[in-house]
C-alpha cells in the first residue's frame, strides 16, 4: 500500500487552462464511478450490514442495532486479538523504521559501489507478502528448516517455531518487518539524498561528531518522511500481515481465547468468510474503518503541527 | 520539503567527510545485504536440489531446478495461476495508469464547479481500504453484479487509483502552465496535451507508478482467495497457499521453485523500471 507524501502539500494554485464544463467531468467519470461501486457503496453497505445478525449461507438477516458492536466489544476473544493487533503494529513499525533509516544513512554515504547496496537493499520490495510467508514457513519448518538444522548442530536445541506462541509471535513480528524493509529504504534513501548538504558541512566544519550530525541534525530534517512512513507502514501492519499470517501461521497458535497471531484483519476474514458470521465481520469492518480513519487524521494534524518541512 | 538546486547536492557530500575509513560501512552494509537476502538465497539453493538434498542441511546447489518448477508448473496448476496473475497485474496497471492520468488531468487544467468535491471522493477513497471492506464488496460482487470466478471480479475494482491521481497531479503541477497555453494556442485538445506533451514529461513518475501498480496487482491475495472458487481463474499469491497445504508431504524444493518462479515478473518490472521507480516519487521538487 502506498500513498504519496506530495498529497498533503497541495498547493491550490488554480490553473484552468482548458474550457469545457462537461469535458472534466468526462475524464474523471471512470475514476468517480469505480470508486462509487467498488468503494463508497461497499463502504455504506459494511455500515448498514453491521446492525444485522446476519448469515449469507442461510440468507438471514435479523436487525439487532448496535448490538453486532456490542457483543465484539465485550468478547474477550477480539479484545485479545485488538491488543495483538496493537503489540505487532507497534514493534514491526518501530523496528522496521529503526532498521531501515540506519541501513538507508549507511547506504546514502559515498563509498564505492553504493549503487549496487542500494539496489540489493531495495529489490525484495518485489517480493510479495505471501512469498515471504512461503519462504520463512520453510526456514523455520521446527524438523527440516535451516534455521533447526543449525541451531541442533551447534546449541543442541530445536524450537517449536510455530506452535510455540512466543516464538510464532515474534517469527511473525521480524517477517513482517524484513518484508517492509525494501519499501522503507526507498523512501529514506530518497530523503536523504535530498538533505541540504551544506547545513551537514556546516555542522561538520563546526565540529560535530558523525552522530551528533546524524542525530541532531539529519534525523530532525527527516522528521516529514518519518512520519509519512509511521502512518503507512502502521496501515501495512494492519492490512498486508493477512498473507503472510495466512500462510505462515494461519492465525495460530492457540493461547488464551484466540490464536496469537490472529490480527483484526484476519479476524474478520475468519468470521466472515469462514465463520460465516456477516454481521459480526461487518460490525468488525465498521471498527476498522474508523481505526483507519482515526490514524489517517491523526496523520494530517500531527503531521501538520510537529513537522519540520525543511526551510 | 524545500527546493534544492541538483548543483548543492553534488557538490556537497551527503555527509561524513572522505577521509573516514570506509571499511565499517562495507561490512556492515554486505552483512546486512546478506542478512535481508538469506531466505531468497536459501530458496533459490533448495529449489534446484534433488528431493532427497532438499530436506537435509546440504547447501550445495543440486541440477534439480527444472525437475522442480515441471512438477509445479504443470502438475500444480502453477503455469495457469501465473498466467492469471499476469493479466491481472498488466490490466491492473495499465487500468490504474490511464484513469490516473485522466482524473489528473481534469483536476489540474480545468476549473469547474464541485472540483473540490470531486477530488475529496478521491482523497476520501484512501481510507477505505479494499480489505476492510471485503464483506460488502463480496456481496456485491458475487450477487448483485454475478461476477464471481472471473477475472473482471478481480480487475474492475481496483482500476481507480488515488495514488496515481495524486502523483500525476503533483507532478502536473510542476509543469510550467505556459506551456499548456502555448498548446491550446496552438490548437492542441486536452487529450492531445496529454499524451503529446504531458505523458513524455511524465515518464519518471508513470515507471514509478507502473512499478507500484503492477506489484499490488501481483500480490493481490485476500480478495482472490474469497472471490475465486473456481481454481482455473486463480492466481499465484493464492496459489502458492495451495502447494503448501497439498496433503501431510509437502514437495519443498518444488514450493521453492514455484515461490522463486513467483518472484520473477515483478522483480523483471522493478529491474527494468528502477531508475524510474527510485526518482520518480514526488518527494521532491528536483525531477
Amino acid at each position: 500500500m502506498l500513498k504519496p507524501a506530495a498529497a498533503r502539500a497541495a498547493p491550490s494554485e488554480e490553473r484552468a487552462v482548458f474550457r469545457g464544463r462537461w469535458l472534466p467531468w468526462v475524464f474523471l467519470l471512470p475514476t468517480l464511478l469505480i470508486l462509487a461501486v467498488f468503494i463508497y457503496l461497499p463502504a455504506l453497505r459494511t455500515l448498514r450490514l453491521a446492525a444485522f445478525r446476519a448469515n449469507v449461507i442461510l440468507g438471514t438477516e435479523k436487525f439487532v442495532g448496535l448490538g453486532n458492536f456490542a457483543d465484539l466489544l465485550s468478547s474477550p476473544a477480539y479484545q485479545q486479538v485488538a491488543l495483538q493487533t496493537l503489540v505487532f503494529t507497534v514493534l514491526t513499525v518501530s523496528g522496521g523504521l529503526l532498521c531501515s533509516l540506519g541501513l538507508a544513512w549507511l547506504a546514502s554515504r559515498p563509498i564505492r559501489g553504493a549503487k549496487t547496496y542500494r539496489l540489493l537493499l531495495i529489490y525484495p520490495y518485489a517480493l510479495s507478502p505471501a512469498i515471504a510467508g512461503t519462504l520463512w514457513l520453510f526456514l523455520f519448518n521446527p524438523e527440516i528448516g535451516v534455521v533447526n538444522q543449525v541451531l541442533r548442530a551447534s546449541f543442541h536445541v530445536a524450537p517449536r517455531w510455530l506452535d510455540t506462541p512466543i516464538l510464532a509471535f515474534g517469527l511473525v513480528t521480524l517477517a513482517s518487518i524484513w518484508k517492509g524493509l525494501a519499501y522503507n529504504i526507498v523512501f529514506y534513501l530518497a530523503s536523504i539524498q535530498n538533505l541540504p548538504g551544506d547545513v551537514m558541512e556546516a555542522a561538520q566544519i563546526d565540529g560535530a561528531t558523525p552522530r551528533q550530525v546524524f542525530w541532531r541534525v539529519a534525523f530532525p530534517l527527516l522528521s516529514p518522511i518519518t512520519f509519512f512512513l509511521v502512518f503507512t507502514n502502521i496501515i501495512a501492519a494492519l492490512f498486508d500481515s493477512f498473507a503472510l499470517t495466512d500462510i505462515l501461521t494461519r492465525g495460530g497458535p492457540y493461547v488464551g481465547h484466540a490464536g496469537i497471531t490472529t490480527f483484526l484483519v484476519y479476524q474478520l476474514y475468519q468470521d466472515g468468510f469462514v465463520n460465516f458470521k456477516t454481521g459480526a465481520a461487518a460490525a468488525q469492518a465498521a471498527l476498522m474503518l474508523a481505526l483507519v480513519a482515526f490514524i489517517t487524521v491523526m496523520q494530517f494534524r500531527v503531521g501538520e503541527r510537529r513537522v519540520h518541512y525543511g526551510a | 520539503m524545500a527546493l534544492k538546486t541538483v548543483a548543492s547536492r553534488t557538490a556537497a557530500p551527503a555527509h561524513a567527510p572522505a577521509h573516514r575509513r570506509t571499511w565499517p560501512t562495507h561490512l556492515a552494509l554486505t552483512l546486512a545485504v546478506l542478512i535481508i537476502s538469506a531466505p531468497l538465497i536459501f530458496a533459490l539453493i533448495k529449489a534446484t536440489q534433488e528431493s532427497s538434498a532438499v530436506l537435509s542441511p546440504s547447501l550445495i546447489p543440486g541440477g534439480a531446478f527444472f525437475h522442480n518448477l515441471g512438477s509445479v508448473w504443470s502438475g500444480a496448476h502453477l503455469g495457469r495461476y501465473m498466467m492469471n496473475s499476469l493479466i491481472v497485474a498488466l490490466s491492473v496497471t495499465v487500468g490504474k495508469t490511464i484513469l490516473a492520468l485522466l482524473a489528473a488531468l481534469a483536476f489540474v487544467y480545468f476549473r469547474f464547479p464541485l472540483k473540490g468535491l470531486a477530488f475529496g471522493l478521491v482523497l476520501l477513497s484512501l481510507m477505505l481500504p479494499t480489505e476492510v471492506l471485503i464483506i460488502a464488496l463480496f456481496d456485491l460482487v458475487s450477487r448483485d453484479l454475478k461476477w464471481a470466478n472471473t477475472y473482471a471480479a478481480i480487475i474492475v475494482p481496483f482500476l481507480a487509483s488515488a495514488t496515481g491521481t495524486f502523483l500525476f497531479r503533483q507532478h502536473f503541477m510542476n509543469i510550467p502552465t505556459s506551456l499548456a497555453d502555448a498548446a491550446r494556442i496552438d490548437g492542441c485538445g486536452p487529450l492531445t496535451f496529454l499524451t503529446r506533451i504531458l505523458v513524455p514529461m511524465s515518464w519518471n513518475t508513470v515507471g514509478a507508478l507502473a512499478v507500484i501498480q503492477f506489484v499490488y496487482g501481483w500480490d493481490q491475495y485476500i480478495w482472490p482467495l474469497v472471490i475465486m472458487q473456481q481454481d482455473d481463474k486463480q492466481v499465484v499469491q493464492v496459489g502458492l497457499r495451495k502447494l503448501i497445504e497439498v496433503g501431510g508431504q509437502t514437495d519443498w524444493g518444488a514450493v521453492m521453485a514455484g515461490a522463486i518462479i513467483t518472484a520473477v515478473p515483478p522483480l523483471l518490472v522493478f529491474t527494468a523500471l528502477q531508475e524510474q521507480f527510485s526518482r520518480g516519487f514526488a518527494l521532491t521538487e528536483d525531477k
